[in-house]
């Protein structure tokens, strides 16, 4: 399970309006429960630098992460997931998702945004391995408090 | 001692540590210093060829070291080695 505020659910439900018709990007940043669930201390804004295709591709720099990723452990906190959205296409994970995911264990959160308003917002939590093979998505439950 | 950043997809085959330090005077000594530490991280970095998968991304301080000198890069005391698997898709 995800759990995060109903600011940073609509702050990331937000950014994919303000970037519309191209993808929008971000870190969420909390906590790694015991019990499997995360919880959502803030997000983080990221640039697509896909500038190639930005309406239906998204790339972070891995500098910008590394910068998020540090103040995050100096506030105690962890990347646990990542959002973007889909222009104009369905909130649900494409093959494209699925093969440039490499964070087991982390949300993947896909907002649609269709005519620049944010529709379903929905996450999956990435499981198996790359190297077994059995790299998925699986649906996961989201707690907007 | 450089120390080097484990992301928490990896931290599995770290003991859950989120850093470790490990000797090593350049990059490839310092990563083969890690693997030698955490075996079974060793399938996770690198490809049956020995080399490094496409998506882990290594950064000495804020710098590929793909556009250092790579795994030869020297590391000088207080160096940070972070791995970072690639973010990225689409539809």
């Amino acid at each position: 399970m995800l759990k995060l505020s109903q600011s940073d659910y609509q702050a990331l439900r937000q950014h994919g309006e303000e970037t519309y018709p191209h993808e929008c990007c971000g870190v969420l940043l909390g906590r790694f429960a015991d019990d499997g669930s995360k919880a959502v201390s803030r997000i983080a804004r990221c640039g697509n630098t896909r500038e190639d295709s930005p309406h239906n591709r998204y790339h972070i720099d891995p500098k910008e992460l590394i910068r998020i990723q540090r103040e995050g452990r100096e506030r105690g906190e962890d990347i646990v997931g990542f959002y973007h959205s889909h222009p104009d296409h369905p909130a649900q994970w494409s093959s494209t998702d699925l093969a440039e995911a490499h964070w087991f264990g982390c949300s993947y959160v896909i907002t649609s945004v269709e005519n620049g308003v944010a529709g379903i917002t929905n996450s999956f939590e990435l499981v198996g391995s790359e190297v077994e093979g059995d790299k998925k998505f699986v649906d996961e439950s989201c707690e907007v408090t | 001692m450089p120390q080097i950043q484990i992301p928490s997809p990896l931290r599995q085959y770290s003991g859950k540590q989120s850093s470790v330090n490990v000797p090593g005077t350049t990059v490839g000594e310092a990563l083969a210093g890690l693997v030698s530490q955490h075996p079974e991280m060793k399938r996770h970095l690198y490809n049956d060829e020995g080399k490094l998968r496409a998506f882990v991304n290594v950064y000495v301080n804020d710098e590929d070291m793909r556009y250092l000198q790579k795994e030869a890069t020297t590391l000088k005391d207080g160096d940070t080695i972070s791995i970072v698997p690639s973010i990225a898709g689409g539809y």
